[in-house]
């Protein structure tokens, strides 16, 4: 897939890489044993550790190094046995420490792949550079005073995983798709909970331009982007800034910028020079964090089946489209009720229930499949109707739209509507003598060669009867009296 | 390693440690010695030789993954020089 973008001096191609901080799923922070729910009062889930009080010293949470392993391992990627934790330096009033502690050259995972799933079914391959633990800084309001800032540190000391891509991405939907992609992946293994709207998955993206096969452009770094859509629009402004910058003459500096999701655009962060000067050193108060094959492979064998397998399965042993299988497969609660709803029925059909029928009942009322209105039981109850030949597909959708309003099963909203498709023959054959006969100009038409009003006449006894008479049965007969 | 004037204002900033102007040479004279004395390790050969991440043979100690801390508000608070409604009140950050 091409995908320059045009400018007065030709074509251009964005570079871009994404850095993701993952909130790793635990009950107590990196180095301390503070709580790390979401939404505490201010302050309250701060241990002497997180406040940084002299002399407080960092014990490991075991659960961290299983989740970035078992990240690593999700992503095919390299697990370093040994690994050390350094000290980020730098001044900020929600980073009690004075630094961070973070990983620099030495980091629990080095480098693997991820599959982004395109647009048409299309895949296309990127590099994970790496994976290192970090600590979480607080967090600060600068909203709720004239005169002050406000610093809660209940985040501060939460563990995350700082996620780094190879500068592999040519376009914002690839950028995209491989956030979503990275999130549907720590989802499924349970190592975060990918949620962006509270903090739990930010993403920071680096984005250069060059002219096709030139050198890497200098690149700039959007901090801290809190949707997958606003990265996508960070990086089209971006990218369309760079290209007008250097066509008129400019140069690109390399900087921190900031989005604005208000009016779509980006601005400088800050030009201070030395902010990026961090000195880095291994913590002296942590040894080196040393991890054992064995530990690696227990983990290897409690990893769940992944997205990319179970797309792959679900069009071999469903024979399902490879993005209605990507569809399913993207979500664990999704895959694992269509895989409800398909046994022992017929997987297309099933498929074609929970992707058309109900996705847009759950889009159209902002539901998660948590939520659905209808359950993968009920659901393939109405299957099985309409497999007996209770139901038409026709029916069927006015039986679920019952079954979505009151909850009930398929069954009992057709006992109760007396919805049940007529497939006697001898009823549907009055009412399509009935139509033949009401409609006799027409009649006459198609005998003259005019085919297309066959149609008509099915539609008018589906009609006549409501919709409820079964359309094999409709055809069948409408050809014997009609041909006859 | 000598060390200029502008060096040790650079560091100084870094470190957030006003230090007048004055006081600038005879810092840079007094941090040369330091590092000077510690450059005496560049006469050993370390080539291949680790890192000494510790002089006593022991493991980094793991935690198990539960709550047992935190929720003493009061104390964490207890230093600061300015509080509000239960957060640090600090002066204005401006991004």
């Amino acid at each position: 897939m091409s995908l320059l973008l045009k400018g007065n001096t030709g074509d251009w191609e964005m570079v871009i890489g994404l850095e993701v901080h993952a909130q790793v799923i635990s009950q107590a922070k990196l180095f301390s044993g503070a709580a790390t729910a979401f939404g505490a009062e201010p302050n309250t889930q701060v241990s002497l550790v997180d406040a940084a009080m002299p002399g407080m010293l960092p014990v490991i949470n075991e659960i961290a190094v299983e989740q970035a392993v078992r990240t690593g391992l999700g992503l095919k990627a390299q697990i370093n046995l040994v690994s050390v934790f350094d000290r980020k330096n730098y001044f900020y009033a929600d980073l009690p420490q004075g630094y961070q502690i973070s990983q620099f050259s030495q980091p629990i995972v080095g480098e693997g792949t991820i599959i982004l799933d395109l647009a048409g079914g299309e895949s296309r391959e990127v590099g994970i550079t790496r994976i290192h633990l970090e600590q979480d800084a607080g967090k600060s309001l600068h909203d709720q005073h004239p005169s002050n800032t406000y610093i809660d540190l209940n985040r501060s000391g939460v563990t995350l995983m700082e996620i780094v891509s190879e500068p592999d991405m040519r376009s914002s939907e690839e950028a995209g798709a491989y956030l979503r992609k990275l999130r549907s992946i720590m989802r499924y293994l349970g190592t975060c909970d990918g949620n962006m709207e509270q903090g739990s998955l930010r993403c920071d993206a680096n984005i250069s331009v060059r002219h096709p096969g030139d050198e890497l452009g200098t690149r700039c770094e959007i901090k801290n982007v809190n949707s997958i859509r606003f990265v996508q629009q960070a990086i089209e402004y971006e990218a369309r800034r760079q290209i007008e910058l250097i066509e008129e003459g400019g140069v690109v500096d390399q900087e921190t910028r900031l989005f604005d999701s208000g009016n779509g655009t980006t601005r400088t962060m800050r030009s201070k020079e030395e902010a990026h000067d961090y000195r880095y050193f291994p913590d002296p108060d942590l040894l080196p964090l040393e991890i054992t094959q064995d530990f690696v492979e227990g983990i290897r064998a409690s990893l769940p089946e992944l997205p990319d397998a179970k797309k792959d399965r679900f069009m071999a042993d469903y024979g399902l489209a490879v993005e209605d299988a990507g569809l399913l497969a993207a979500e664990r609660v999704t895959a694992d009720f269509y895989e409800e709803v398909a046994k022992g029925r017929d997987p297309k059909l099933a498929c074609n229930w929970v992707t058309g029928e109900l996705f847009g009942v759950l889009n159209k009322s902002g539901k998660s499949i948590e939520e659905s209105p209808v359950s993968a039981a009920t659901l393939g109850g109405l299957i099985d109707l309409i497999n007996d030949g209770t139901l038409s597909g026709r029916l069927a959708k006015d039986v679920f739209e019952a079954m979505v309003e009151s909850g009930k099963e398929a069954a009992v909203v057709v006992e109760e509507k007396g919805l049940k498709q007529v497939s006697d023959a001898s009823a549907i054959e009055a009412e399509v003598d009935k139509v033949l006969q009401d409609n006799g100009d027409k009649v006459a038409e198609y005998k003259a060669g005019k085919d297309k009003l066959f149609g008509f006449f099915v539609g008018q006894v589906m009609k006549a009867t409501c919709g409820k008479a079964n359309p094999g049965v409709v055809n069948e007969v409408l050809k014997k009296k009609l041909g006859g | 390693m000598p060390l200029d004037k502008a060096t040790v204002a650079r560091i100084a900033t870094l470190a957030r440690i006003r230090v007048p102007e004055g006081e600038l040479e005879g810092l840079a004279a007094e941090m040369e010695k330091i590092i000077g004395w510690v450059e005496q390790l560049d006469e050993v050969n370390t080539d291949e030789v680790p890192p000494m991440a510790s002089v006593v043979d022991v493991d980094l100690p793991w935690r198990a993954d539960k709550v047992s801390d935190g929720d003493c508000r009061d104390k964490v608070l207890a230093n600061a020089p300015d509080k509000a409604e239960g957060f640090f009140a600090v002066p204005k950050v401006i991004e």
